[in-house]
């Protein structure tokens, strides 16, 4: 099934095939081996697209995002930390085709009127997507700038119906070694759990993603849909996620769990709270400006306390030592 | 009479040998360096090329220290006599690539804020160690030549020993840096280090 874009008649520029990447279309189509039809019409070469994907459908564009120069596609899908695809930021981009994603379920679990289990296509369908270009900042002191494409968590969660216990939302990635092999290694506690409070997981800014740069998520980056919570350390975002479940006390973190002194909760950006191995205060943007040798010598630039989004959510933790709840 | 003038001729050649080989062996440890930089300018480093040299120089300093230590088992056990001429090449090596990787932090990575740097040193502890680590073999490749062997005798040994706790803590700097239980690297190297301590104490207590 082509995927049809109908975001405008315009083509994006992230929507054109880099030349390097139009000049190495056949040996990609060799390793696919031929079974992409997407991408033999010239289409996303990187995510696999399955039928039981939904497309994306037209892409609204929100207002909010930044003009901040993007991290290119080829950066963002090759430098990641999933680590149930492999620990090298290399990995996950290497063994993603081992993550298929057809079929997908997500079972709603937990204090709501509406429990039980959907497929990806229910989970999806009701909403429409918008493209909310933010920055993401990862716990290691590098950060990106990333075309989202998805929806408000909150317009999904309200359709369960929560209700006056649920205080918090936890959230789980599959868990599966044959499509995640990563996960044969102790390295965290599988499966992947990640949390919010209520009014985070309400907030306007925290979206669930199905694509990027206008096309499907690739499966390195979490496919087929998971968390953008862009005030907070990427490691926050969970991926691939197949439970969401509404609970009362403040759920298990994975993060949290292997370091609890490392990594707290609440985990929002702040340059103030070093984290004990590495300083906070500032990041290195990965967006390809400088190349070759110059790479070497761009300079760090300063991490702006809840990764510059301090106006829309700092209202959230008004009464709060962000010391103390790191 | 003529054993001496074989033997004196087997020396000799054996000298002219190892004046060949040595060049060669130099530019094979500068190998990986000009790999790293040849790698940078080719946009082939990933999208964080200071993390990746960051990393290569360190783990070479740290390959250097082992492949040092491992001169001495390789000579015994596999009576591999003319290694142990590139003995001090291989230990310089290692202090090279081991202050390569403080000055890629220093300059690249802190972007010569020396007072971030010095809070960082003070604040981590694995920073704290790695710089034990550089300043404990400052006097080791200080006294890596024939003046200081000569002048300082059985002393000499004994400062250089030190190399077995440094090696020990250069590790530890690796591991202390591991994300959650992502330990499969500086094991290997833990384990290969255990090994060959284990061999010379085995030596020691036969002796």
């Amino acid at each position: 099934m082509p995927i049809t874009f109908k975001a405008g008649d315009k083509i994006r520029s992230s929507e054109i095939t880099p030349e390097d990447v139009f000049h190495r279309r056949r040996e990609f189509l060799k390793s696919a081996g031929y079974s992409v039809g997407a991408a033999a019409l010239g289409l996303s070469p990187w995510s696999p697209v399955n039928a039981a994907v939904p497309e994306l459908g037209a892409i609204g564009q929100w207002p909010g995002s930044t003009t901040e120069k993007q991290t290119p596609w080829e950066e963002a899908t090759t430098y990641n930390n999933f680590y149930e695809l492999g620990t090298d930021k290399g990995d996950p981009a290497k063994n993603a085709s081992l993550l298929v994603t057809d079929p997908w379920s997500v079972e709603i679990a937990g204090e709501c009127a509406k429990p039980g289990n959907y497929t990806l296509e229910d989970i999806l369908k009701p909403h429409a997507n918008e493209e909310r270009v933010y920055r993401l900042r990862c716990v290691e002191a590098w950060s990106m700038v990333i075309p989202w494409v998805g929806f408000p968590l909150a317009d999904l969660l309200k359709r369960f119906e929560p209700n006056g216990n649920a205080k918090y939302v936890q959230f789980q990635t599959i868990i599966d070694k044959d499509r995640l092999p990563g996960q044969r290694y102790p390295v965290l506690q599988w499966p992947y759990v990640e949390g919010l409070r209520m009014d985070e997981a309400m907030h306007p800014l925290t979206m669930v993603a199905v694509g990027m740069y206008g096309k499907l998520l690739p499966n390195q980056s979490g496919a087929p849909l998971r968390l953008v919570v862009p005030w907070k350390y990427g490691f926050k975002s969970i991926k691939s996620i197949v439970r969401i479940s509404f609970v009362e006390e403040q759920p298990d973190t994975s993060w949290n769990l292997s370091a609890p002194r490392e990594y707290g909760f609440y985990s929002n950006v702040n340059p103030q709270v070093s984290h004990p191995r590495w300083s906070q205060a500032k990041e290195r943007r990965l967006d390809g400006e400088s190349k070759g040798l110059a790479a070497l010598f761009s300079e760090k630039r300063d991490t702006e306390l809840f990764n510059g989004y301090a106006d829309e959510v700092a209202g959230l933790y008004t009464d709060m030592d962000l010391k103390t709840n790191f | 009479m003529t054993a001496t003038t074989t033997n004196s001729t087997a020396v000799k050649r054996r000298f002219r040998w190892i004046k060949l080989v040595k060049p060669i062996v130099f530019l094979v440890c500068l190998l990986p360096l000009i790999s790293i930089i040849a790698a940078a300018a080719n946009n082939s480093l990933g999208p964080n090329p200071v993390e990746a040299l960051l990393h290569d120089c360190g783990e070479w300093g740290l390959r250097f220290m082992l492949i040092t230590l491992s001169v001495t088992p390789l000579q015994m056990i596999f009576k591999w006599r003319m290694i142990a001429n590139f003995r001090r090449m291989f230990g310089l090596y290692a202090f090279f690539y081991a202050v390569l990787h403080l000055a890629v932090w220093l300059v690249l990575d802190q972007g010569l804020d020396l007072s971030a740097a010095f809070s960082e040193i003070v604040e981590k502890k694995y920073i704290t160690v790695g710089i034990i680590v550089i300043l404990g073999m400052l006097p080791l490749t200080l006294t890596s030549n024939r003046w200081a062997i000569r002048k300082m005798g059985t002393r000499w040994k004994s400062l250089h020993r030190w190399i077995y706790p440094l090696s020990v803590l250069a590790i530890l700097h690796f591991l202390w840096q591991v994300r959650a239980n992502d330990i499969l690297e500086p094991a290997a190297y833990l384990a290969f280090l255990t090994m060959l301590l284990v061999w010379r104490f085995v030596r020691m207590v036969k002796n």
